[in-house]
């Protein structure tokens, strides 16, 4: 299997701790890779050390992409390269037209059509005639700025999509939707790697990995890889049993 | 209807379109015989054309000109009245004493544009009464363009006075080119049930300076206002913002609401002043100042814009 993101003893320290400690990932060609882990095992640091955002540089390790070492590449350079990145909790963006928004990723492949963005945006289930000219930061919920960000992601068209919880904020109802979106980038050529704490999600990927103080514990199937989550990682969570590295 | 047209050059009339054009206006409305319109260039009226429901004087003064813009008392005009102010010579002076009066149950959008594209040293003041009449409502948008020098100083003061049940609407923006200096005060006194919402929008550079005062006075039953101020500053660029409310009357309500994003050596100072003196009014404020949004920067960097576009677009967004 071809690899669209290789990564190798990834670590990384904040305030003289370690976050990432040496991680080691491999995400495959149009694969939906689901990051399993509890909260604090650097699942949402993983992801932000994979776009290269500020403060979150590497210490060791590297970062192969598409056949590419872009280990010390910006945000903007690892974007054009085609990674992109959905936060768990978008920004705010006052004043700035979700049209606007939406076709800013696609400035690099030739612009956007006004049908694509009404397109992406009936994807994430939002009417095109409500929400198209209203502005991103205008008193929207949470889960409307967030099915916005996954909007402005479709319109990227990227090789590599990182999700950091796409579900959070969205009702129950509405993970359907997400978990196929989520094929929908796949679909459309699309790897994605996406941090989940829902089974559903993590159901409908192809492969997951399990992460837990900062390095991955295990990559498989992602419903054994759930259910060794829910089984053994729980107790981790207190801080009263840590399972052993596979 | 009356059209006014009166001792002017066509390269006047063509440089006063380009200038208005410069500052975001669409020339065309100027010369529409079925549009209210008024153009004035340093201390000449060019063009004044008004409409069923409009009484417009001017009369021209040693350095500028005095209007007295009525809408008459009932009357809803269905399309904006566009003005005109601009100083197209590098350097001058440009006085403009303004009387607006919309009465009883009147209607009116007034869409100023005040252009001086080419200003080195050029004084642009502005002394204006408005007065809205009895259940009238009047909108008043003012977009600025000073050039790419810095070279102009501005000051337009308003004393503003809203009766039972009047709205007013002020929308003053200046984000294209040099602010130059400006120096904004505007006094609203509103009465009851009526509504105030002023927006100003300034984008400084260099060593652009921008002092904003705003104040409205809440002084009857159940009066409402808003002061929203959103300000972008550079380089050594100076900003001072004061918004003040008070609230003297039952039920009346106010907010102060002033954001602004400051870069490089800028110097911001945000001052919401509330003051209350019944206990049945509330007014309450929000001010910040701080760098663009880190995470608003790195989504669109994740898009694949570079970080000083990415700024760019934030802020124009805000000033949108």
């Amino acid at each position: 299997m071809s690899y669209i993101l290789s990564v190798k003893n990834l670590v990384l320290s904040r305030d003289g701790k370690k976050i990432l400690r040496g991680v080691n990932l491999e995400v495959g060609d149009r694969e939906i890779h689901s990051i399993i882990g509890a909260n604090g095992a650097g699942k949402s640091t993983l992801a932000y050390t994979l776009m290269g955002l500020q403060g979150y540089e590497q210490d060791e390790g590297s970062l192969i992409f598409n056949g590419e070492d872009i280990t010390k590449l910006s945000i903007t350079e690892r974007a054009k390269k085609g990674i992109t990145l959905a936060w768990q909790e978008p920004a705010r963006f006052e004043g700035l037209k979700v049209r606007d928004y939406l076709a800013i990723g696609a400035k690099g492949d030739g612009g956007v059509t006004e049908e694509e963005l009404k397109e992406a945006l009936r994807k994430v289930d939002l009417k095109p005639e409500k929400y198209l000219d209203r502005e991103v930061g205008e008193a929207l919920s949470g889960g409307e700025r967030k099915r916005i960000e996954l909007a402005s992601i479709i319109t990227m068209k990227p090789k590599l999509a990182i999700l950091d919880e796409p579900d959070s904020g969205i009702d129950v109802v509405s993970l359907k939707e997400i978990v196929n979106l989520i094929q929908t980038f796949k679909e459309n050529g699309a790897s994605v790697l996406v941090i989940t704490h829902r089974k559903e999600i993590a159901a409908a990927s192809d492969k997951a990995s399990l992460m837990c103080e900062g390095v991955i514990l295990r990559s498989g199937d992602p419903l054994e890889i759930s259910e060794f989550f829910k089984n053994r990682c729980i107790p981790c969570d207190s801080r009263v049993s840590p399972p052993k590295a596979a | 209807m009356s059209q006014i047209t009166l001792n002017t050059l066509p390269s006047e009339i063509k440089d006063m379109d380009a200038a208005y054009s410069a500052a975001g206006g669409d020339a065309a409305v100027l010369h529409d015989h079925e549009l209210a319109s008024l153009v004035i260039s340093g201390s000449k009226v060019l063009n004044a054309n008004g409409v069923e429901g409009i009484v417009l004087e001017t009369q021209e003064t040693e350095h500028g000109v005095d209007v007295k813009l009525t809408i008459k008392k009932g009357y809803k005009i269905p399309h904006p009245v566009h003005l005109c102010f601009g100083l197209i010579p590098q350097d001058g002076l440009q006085e403009i004493m303004m009387n607006f009066v919309a009465e009883e149950d009147a209607a009116v959008e007034l869409v100023a544009h005040c252009t001086f594209p080419n200003a080195i040293k050029i004084i642009h003041r502005m002394e204006a009464q408005m007065h809205v009449g009895k259940n009238a409502s009047l909108k008043y948008t003012e977009t600025h363009f000073h050039g790419p020098y810095g070279g102009a100083q501005v000051i337009p003061r308003a004393k503003v006075k809203i009766e039972e049940g009047g709205s007013y609407y002020n929308n003053f923006s200046l984000v294209s080119g040099r602010v130059g200096s400006l120096e904004f005060d505007y006094d609203v006194d509103a009465e009851k049930d009526s509504v105030c919402e002023m927006v100003t929008k300034v984008y400084g550079k260099k060593d652009d300076k921008i002092r904003i005062m705003e104040k409205v006075s809440l002084n009857g039953e159940n009066a409402r206002s808003v002061i929203k101020s959103r300000l972008a500053i550079t380089e050594n660029a100076e900003s001072e913002f004061r918004g003040i409310t008070e609230g003297h009357a039952p039920r009346s309500r106010g907010h102060v609401d002033c954001l602004e994003v400051i870069q490089g050596n800028a110097k911001a100072e945000a001052v919401p002043i509330i003051r209350v003196d019944n206990p049945l009014a509330k007014v309450t404020h929000e001010a910040a100042i701080g760098c663009v949004d880190k995470k608003e920067v790195e989504t669109l960097m994740a898009r694949g814009l570079e970080e000083d576009d990415a700024i760019d677009t934030i802020v124009k967004g805000m000033l949108a």
